[in-house]
């Protein structure tokens, strides 16, 4: 059927400024660019990716949206009339990818951070320690000591195997597959680099990044790809994937085309296969499934390794995060629903899930109030976009913060939201070997740990300005959040007072 | 002579038990008998090593998860999660297994002498020489070969009772790759809509034979009685089942 689409954007080209160099041709992935006597756009191609725009040396490229491709309505949105459209000549399920784009309430912008004035002075952080070290893992109920002829007090308590962490930000799970090489190669010198973790998502590990091992997240899916016990032993700590933000109760699938000869053998299946996920682990269908496949994991790691369980923020999270710190998980990863960084059905990315916010005050509520908080470390996912969300979160009481959409916009993510092509003409979301090859590890690690750096200091600025020298001392200290502009409702769940209320 | 490591499992936490061999195995033990198992998880999980373990009594769920090598020998039953996610290695039941054995699984056998629970042999693998094989003497439960993506599953219905299917429902519900052999028939209705039954060709007669065989001296079966009932098979009619489902 010939698409009756309108192009979403415009391209024009600015014939006087343009020298004909051909970048733009060469730099595009989408093929919209042709050079027949000069440089010819073939709009309905082109993603708004702005990697020709980058490009030009001349800046004689502008990409606007194509803003009179339908006529205006308040009903019906053009995005909604193009949906209609894509469906009517094809029949599937809409497909995007990089999270929630969606107009929903964002509450760290809700939520304001206290500082210390006069009474209580706050610390600078340019010459005063500041502690951001944050340690993974099940703490104990209680600590015992003995006391050895010599006076020496030791600790007597056996504690559970810990990761830490220098920042408390770790790199989201994105799998070899979904995203390149270069990605992974990037993340994994960054988190070595600024000494915290990367995640190998559900596709396996590829040897070249075994030497990384103390810095990596490994996870188990529902597909089990490249999951063997070297796997799960080559890692800082692993993680059950139960669900992502972007997609609560879907599966994944990667399309056969990306499953080239490298991918093949890391997944340890047929190149070109299709490698499914099913939405749910075959071998978990209660809390007490979960727990066999968490001690499963234990036993073929030796207990050495923390585990966590990821979710994604949904309606009854809050309990369901009681019933897997009693599994056993070491960690609970949340993730929210205006995160995510894969393909996933528009209409479930859209409309299913809760705003982390919520989730993660829901589970910090519950497991201080039945007395497990220790036993496991909160991870909270899913939208953070700038330190003052990841100050936030910890007030709020994460233990960490995972960042992966913009750790993709540190590598050059422009959010296109066109990862599920494979086109992606940064390097970042693609398989292609001329377009992995724009994305340069080395570089990659190097704006990566620059956004660590940088966070990492406005942190430090923020606990400052608190008057207190260490995350810890923030760490589910709601007191030091103040809600504006919401309701009475919210500000009881998120356990904040509103702006105004002193102490 | 090298000494077999016996192991009183009664009343032993599994914790404890599964740490002794593992230990043991380390320092170059290679023979273990675990003798009045009584539900012990995870036995030879995670083990990379060439060990023989032979399991008198009951052993617990996910028996052999992860394992990488080692040969498992239960005299008994076994339970759910038999070679969950396995990369090598054997597993050989004298009587039935339970649900979900060898989810997952990218290697090695698994061979029941009797009869296999719910979702047997779901979302298995192979990877160029890693096709693990799985052979069931008995029949299989609903959802066998579900989201099949590569492996040998074999079901031979051997002493079942009158009007006993050989397979539940769902049977290769969206299998994408591998294949199931048969012995007998089975009835569309059962079939997932991603499957096609064909006759067997010689090359498939093959590599039966050969697999059959090594199960039937395990067993003590009589190969020619087993060959002597005709198969099926079932593979995927595509290995993209979902290749168009998505506006793109």
């Amino acid at each position: 059927m010939t698409s009756e689409l309108p192009p979403e954007f415009i391209v024009k080209i600015d014939y006087n400024m343009c020298r004909q160099c051909k970048r733009c041709v060469m730099n595009c992935s989408f093929g919209c660019m042709h050079f027949t006597d000069r440089v010819v756009p073939e709009h309905k191609l082109c993603v708004a990716c702005q990697r020709c725009v980058t490009f030009c040396p001349e800046h004689a490229i502008t990409i606007t949206k194509n803003e009179l491709a339908y006529k205006e309505n308040t009903n019906w949105s053009p995005e909604t009339r193009q949906n209609i459209l894509k469906q009517a000549e094809t029949g599937g399920i809409l497909l995007t990818g990089m999270g929630n784009p969606r107009d929903y309430p964002i509450l760290w912008d809700h939520l304001l951070v206290d500082a210390c004035q006069v009474t209580n002075p706050s610390i600078d952080p340019l010459r005063e320690p500041m502690e951001l070290r944050t340690f993974l893992g099940r703490k104990p109920d209680r600590l015992e000591f003995v006391e050895s002829e010599d006076g020496e007090i030791d600790l007597a308590t056996e504690l559970e195997p810990q990761v830490r962490l220098d920042v408390p930000i770790v790199f989201g799970a994105m799998s070899y597959g979904a995203v390149s090489l270069s990605v992974h190669r990037s993340l994994a010198m960054a988190a070595a680099r600024s000494g915290t973790l990367m995640n190998t998502g559900e596709g396996g590990l590829h040897r070249e990044l075994y030497p990384y091992s103390g810095n990596i997240i490994v996870q188990v899916a529902s597909g089990r790809f490249g999951v063997h016990s070297e796997y799960l032993n080559t890692s800082a700590m692993v993680e059950i994937k139960i669900g992502q933000g972007a997609k609560p109760g879907i599966g994944g699938h990667l399309p056969g085309e990306k499953v080239d000869e490298d991918i093949s053998k890391t997944r340890m299946i047929p190149v070109g296969s299709d490698a499914i996920s099913p939405a749910p682990h075959h071998d978990i269908y209660s809390i007490e499934d979960l727990s066999q496949l968490i001690y499963a994991i234990k036993e073929a790691t030796d207990y050495e390794k923390p585990v966590s369980v990821k979710i994604s923020a949904v309606h009854n999270v809050a309990a369901i995060a009681s019933g897997i710190v009693r599994a056993g998980a070491d960690v609970v990863t949340i993730d929210g629903f205006r995160g995510g960084t894969g393909a996933a059905p528009m209409v479930i990315r859209d409309n299913v899930g809760i705003p982390i916010e919520l989730a993660l005050a829901a589970v910090d509520e519950r497991l201080r109030n039945e007395g497990i908080r220790n036993n496991a470390s909160i991870i909270c996912a899913g939208g953070i976009r700038n330190s003052g969300d990841m100050a936030k979160a910890i007030a709020l009481g994460a233990d960490a913060v995972v960042i992966g959409t913009a750790a993709l916009v540190a590598l050059g993510c422009r959010i296109c939201q066109k990862c599920y092509t494979g086109n992606c003409a940064w390097g970042i979301a693609t398989q292609r070997p001329e377009l992995v090859r724009r994305l340069d590890p080395q570089v990659g690690a190097e704006r990566l740990t620059n956004l660590l750096t940088a966070w990492s200091l406005e942190l430090k600025e923020i606990l400052g300005s608190l008057g207190v020298n260490s995350i810890e001392s923030l760490r589910g200290s709601r007191e030091r959040l103040r809600g504006i502009g919401l309701d009475p409702r919210t500000l009881e769940l998120l356990g904040v007072k509103p702006a105004g209320v002193g102490q | 002579m090298k000494m077999v490591m016996r192991i009183d499992c009664k009343g032993l936490y599994y914790r404890k038990q599964n740490k002794i061999i593992r230990n043991a195995a380390e320092e170059g033990e290679t023979e273990f008998i675990l003798d009045n198992a009584n539900g012990q998880r995870y036995i030879g999980s995670g083990i990379e090593k060439k060990i023989k373990i032979t399991v008198n009594g009951v052993p617990g769920n996910d028996l052999a998860m992860f394992m990488n090598g080692p040969t498992i020998i239960v005299n008994t039953n076994a339970q759910d999660g038999v070679a969950n996610t396995m990369n090598a290695g054997e597993v050989i039941v004298h009587g039935s297994a339970g649900d979900v054995i060898g989810y997952g699984m990218r290697g090695g056998k698994l061979y029941v002498k009797g009869n296999v629970g719910y979702r047997a042999g779901i979302h298995a693998k192979e990877y160029k020489k890693q096709v693990p094989i799985i052979i069931a003497g008995g029949v299989a439960g609903d959802f066998c070969g579900e989201y099949m993506a590569g492996k040998i599953l074999v079901l031979l219905g051997l002493n079942r009772g009158e009007g006993v299917p050989i397979a539940g429902n769902y049977l290769g519900t969206g299998m994408h790759g591998g294949v199931i052999y048969i012995r007998g028939e089975v009835d569309e209705y059962t079939l997932g809509k991603e499957v096609s039954v064909l006759p067997p060709d010689a090359k498939d007669m093959k590599v039966l034979t050969k697999h059959l065989k090594e199960y039937c001296e395990h067993f003590g079966l009589d190969l020619d009685e087993i060959m002597s009932e005709p198969f099926v098979k079932l593979q995927p009619v595509s290995s993209r089942p979902y290749g168009s489902l998505y506006a793109y």
